[in-house]
């Protein structure tokens, strides 16, 4: 599958949100869990499920489907969550299913075409076709919500 | 014996760093001592020592430019000590910046990068014209630690002419006086070569006349060495001044074969002899008063931290099983409700214990204080006076590490947009020196900072008009002066319309405020136009525990800091009034508070009305006095509970001061009181503000 | 007492990177070491352990290198101890002060390990 050239590989962790496949660089990914029950935080976007306990730290939980704009996750006990580092905070995010990590060179990766919706230009940085699967690669930087502008209006 | 390990000297590499913290630390204490009139000479002494201890750590990792410029200031300030130049203001001032490039100096060494010279020539000029006569820089002895080779070849091996030398070597009584050895002097000459040694003992009386203080040998050395000179001359190099030394070189015949060391007087028995009856051991001289210092061990912080992560933990457990044993009805035993309390305060103590040795006292970040403002003097042009109350107040060691920054913004924030120019003082007829003044108190269970400043205050035209500039509030907002003044924390707020130096780094006071907050402090500031300002900032003594009262609301699981709480109440329906849309009131003992339903406010979904016979309600305080009281759905218990930060790993919640782990491993929210009741009063319609009994 | 048996060497400094060096070169030139963090502790020891040997530094708090030396000087079971003071270049001053008060030597600060040796080679039974 891997070129043996010169270029560098990324070696990517591929999951399932709902019936889409997406994913990420492995070098972010620091464990993965299962699903616990999130305490849910007062007026949180929805696509923030709420917190959950990991090993004594407060870790948020965000809905990948939410956050793609697909339909919200009913969460199950075979839901998992990758637990990832965006710059200094750790998050979980929530998937239905891990598939695979592969390792691809940077020509694999192909530009977002255009018609993908808003959501979806704000996260994916390229395409990959694994076989014969879409994987949609995804930046993590833009995955966590924004930070508020001004203090609330009444 | 060979060189160092380059890991042995980089671990005291780190040493001498730590160590240079303390000097420093030392240094702007004595010195601001000697500012403030102390004129103990011990006072001087310990700052001298402490450039000293800079200068000699410096020379083992050859900073050259940190030991230049502390030989000079040693210098400078060992006129000071010898009284032969008086510490008056001027030259105080000098001293002090001097210390302040002193520590530039030490950080640029410890980062491996150099300094620049225009920015510590002038200083080390001025220090040097201090003590003109003794101010010639050090010289720089060679410091390679490699290894000098001192092996000793056979004959001819080096390659070098051995020639020979003849030595001769009278001690005098001051050589055994300072405990110097002939024998061992010889015995290392032996190594340089090939000695034939002559013991000449003709000088030793009779017993009568013997005193064993005296000298009364010597020795005549032929030695076959290709060493030189100063080689020779460097054994005897501590005992010069002792005896009569002569060395030359012999050209005469070759030594003979072996060498024997002839002197087989022993020392000892000449030093020995008729010894005097040994006087009792003095009492102890000590030079110079010292405050009768605690006994302290240094302990690697890891334990420390691990130490009390294992309190905290321990503190869970015992919350836990008290709970189980309540739950089970145990409790109401004899025995088992002892044994509960008596592990509970044991619990406490162990705690307050282990927070105790991480609580330092706020002097050593109020120290930093006194730089910053002899900075920010020179960089605005203004005069401020420093003063601190308070510093040992002491505080968990995780806040102190945290307090400098949002201090430091608060204290240019004074001196930069508070305290005025000294002309402009002059013409409103204040003194043209500013005085800002940063204390510390215990109150409430938390430590209060304060930062006032006596300048003009804050603009409140200009501030309001700012903020609708930027869009943060709506012109037509109605706004008292306190919510005014504190719209400088909001964010995208700054009037960095003078830049000095300081302020021009876009830091803005909403950066700080939630510095502030996410240590599960709060910041806030009150003014008074043409008076001063003065911020307040309150942090928890330590970051790590919480006593707090559990709740349950819509199912979810809270905790009400306890230091919030004044009592919990059963509302009836007939003391529950409604005011205006929005708000209710509830009445109590003949006041009225607003009565806030929790669930509510975080957005859980509204309670049923009417209000269930069950209801109960928290009656809370918040910082500022003002009551309320929260609407919840069942009271669980009190409950001590480690405090675990949100903002790690996501955000600010508003509403949210920080969360915990309850026993089952579930994650609960912890209330932030202030904020609730704060965005109650904004939502509901102008409420009156309920008169609070006094 | 055996040639053998390592000599031990008392090191008397109040600085704590001056008293690693000291350790980190004479435990490598195979001395043991005792170290004291000023004067009266440094008499302290004195009571309890052997010293062949003593280093020591001048300006110390509570008690100086001169007062110490003063005092170990004056027991007469410390008579005959080599005692080496730590001296900067610029301190001549200060260096005969300890030679008056009984030093036997000296060891110019900063100093290298193998000079240090040497000067304690030169004190040492």
């Amino acid at each position: 599958m891997s070129e043996p050239t010169s270029a560098p590989l990324h070696e990517l962790i591929s999951f399932r949100v709902g019936e889409q496949y997406f994913c990420v660089d492995i070098m972010a990914v620091r464990e993965l869990r299962g699903w616990t029950e999130a305490t849910p935080l007062p007026r949180a976007p929805a696509y923030v499920t709420g917190v959950i306990n990991l090993r004594g730290a407060v870790l948020p939980i965000i809905d990948m489907a939410a956050r793609m704009g697909l339909e919200p996750a009913q969460p199950t006990a075979r839901s998992v969550i990758i637990v990832v580092w965006i710059e200094n905070r750790l998050v979980g995010l929530l998937v239905d299913a891990v598939c695979d990590i592969v390792a691809v060179g940077d020509e694999a990766i192909q530009p977002t075409p255009d018609v993908a919706c808003e959501a979806v230009q704000a996260f994916v940085k390229g395409l990959l076709t694994v076989d014969d699967r879409l994987i949609s690669l995804i930046g993590l930087d833009q995955v966590m919500p924004p930070l508020e502008a001004a203090p609330e209006a009444a | 014996m060979g060189t160092l390990s380059p890991e042995s000297l980089a671990a005291i590499r780190v040493v001498f760093f730590q160590e240079c913290e303390e000097h420093l630390a030392e240094i702007e204490a004595g010195l601001s001592a000697l500012q403030g009139g102390d004129r103990d000479p011990e006072t001087i002494n310990a700052v001298f020592r402490a450039v000293h201890s800079v200068k000699g750590g410096a020379g083992i990792f050859e900073l050259e430019a940190l030991v230049q410029f502390s030989h000079r200031f040693e210098t400078a300030l060992a006129e000071v000590r010898a009284g032969r130049l008086e510490p008056d203001p001027e030259i105080l001032r000098v001293l002090l910046r001097a210390a302040d490039v002193l520590a530039d100096l030490v950080e640029a060494g410890r980062e491996g990068r150099s300094m620049r010279a225009d920015r510590m020539a002038p200083l080390s000029e001025e220090l040097a014209a201090l003590a003109p006569a003794s101010a010639e820089p050090v010289e720089f002895d060679e410091l390679n630690f490699e290894p000098r080779p001192v092996v000793f070849q056979p004959l001819g091996a080096t390659g070098r002419a051995i020639r020979t030398w003849r030595v001769r070597f009278r001690p005098y009584a001051g050589l055994y006086a300072k405990a110097n050895e002939p024998l061992v002097l010889l015995r290392e000459l032996e190594r340089l070569g090939r000695a034939e040694i002559v013991l000449d003992a003709s000088g030793v009386p009779t017993l009568e006349a013997f005193d064993p203080e005296d000298s009364y040998l010597s020795w005549t050395i032929t030695l076959a060495t290709e060493h030189d000179e100063a080689a020779i001359r460097e054994v005897f190099e501590f005992v010069e001044d002792d005896c009569e030394l002569s060395i030359a070189l012999d050209i005469g015949d070759l030594p003979p074969a072996v060498a024997t060391t002839q002197a087989t007087f022993e020392a000892e028995p000449l030093a020995t002899a008729g010894e005097p009856h040994p006087e009792p051991a003095p009492s102890i001289p000590v030079a110079g008063r010292g405050p009768a210092a605690a006994q302290t061990i240094r302990v690697d912080l890891d334990r420390v931290e691990r130490l009390v992560d294992l309190v905290s933990e321990l503190v869970i457990n015992q919350s836990m099983l008290a709970e189980h044993i309540a739950a089970e009805a145990l409790n109401r035993r004899d025995g088992v409700a002892i044994a509960l309390d008596d592990l509970h305060q044991l619990t406490r103590d162990i705690q307050d214990s282990v927070m105790a040795i991480r609580a330092q006292p706020v002097k050593a970040v109020f120290q930093r204080m006194s730089r910053l403002v002899r900075e920010a003097e020179q960089a605005t042009g203004k005069r401020v006076r420093l003063v601190t109350e308070g510093e040992t107040v002491e505080v968990d060691r995780t806040v102190i590490e945290r307090l400098t920054e949002p201090l430091t913004h608060m204290v240019r924030n004074a001196i930069d947009h508070g305290v005025e120019a000294p002309e402009r003082r002059l013409a409103l007829g204040k003194p043209p020196e500013g005085v800002v003044r940063v204390s510390a108190a215990h109150r409430g269970g938390r430590i209060v900072i304060e930062v006032a400043d006596d300048g003009e205050g804050i603009d409140r035209e200009r501030v309001r008009a700012i903020a609708v500039e930027r869009g943060l509030i709506a012109d037509e907002a109605a706004l008292d002066d306190e919510a005014i003044d504190n719209l400088i924390f909001a964010p995208g707020f700054s009037t960095a319309e003078a830049l000095s130096d300081l302020s021009g780094r876009g830091v803005g006071m909403d950066v700080v405020r939630r510095g502030v907050q996410a240590l599960g402090g709060r910041i806030s500031i009150s003014s008074r136009r043409g008076e001063g300002a003065t911020f307040l900032l309150s942090l928890p003594l330590t970051l790590a525990v919480l006593d707090g009262m559990l709740v349950s609301v819509r199912g979810q699981s809270l905790v009400a800091p306890l230091s919030t709480l004044i009592e919990t109440v059963q509302p009836r329906p007939a003391d529950i009034r409604r005011l205006g849309p929005n708000a209710s009131l509830l009445a109590i003992r003949g006041t009225h508070v607003p009565l806030i339903d929790l669930g509510q406010a975080l957005g859980y979904g509204r309670q049923a009305e009417p209000l269930s016979a069950q209801a109960v309600a928290l009656l809370v305080e918040d910082d500022a006095g003002e009551r309320a009281a929260l609407l919840v759905d069942d009271i669980l218990g009190q409950r001590q509970v480690v405090i675990k930060s949100l903002e790690a790993n996501y955000r600010e919640v508003e509403g949210v001061a920080a969360a915990t782990i309850l026993g089952d491993g579930r994650v609960a929210l912890i209330l932030d009181v202030n904020a609730i009741i704060a965005s109650q009063r904004r939502h509901a319609d102008a409420p009156e503000r309920p008169s609070v009994a006094a | 007492m055996s040639s053998l048996e390592p000599k031990t060497i008392l090191t008397v400094d109040d600085s704590r990177t001056m008293r690693d060096m000291l350790r980190l070169a004479l435990v490598e030139a195979g001395y043991r070491v005792v170290q004291a963090i000023d004067g009266v502790e440094g008499l302290k020891l004195l009571e309890v352990e052997r010293a062949d040997v003593i280093i020591t530094d001048i300006n110390m708090p509570n008690l100086d290198g001169v007062g110490f030396i003063e005092t170990v000087r004056g027991d007469a079971r410390h008579r005959a101890t080599p005692i080496l003071v730590l001296t900067t270049e610029s301190e001549p001053v200060l260096k005969d002060r300890a030679r008056q008060a009984g030093a036997t030597g000296w060891i110019v600060k900063p100093f290298n390990p193998t000079k240090l040796v040497d000067a304690i080679r030169r004190v040492a039974a």
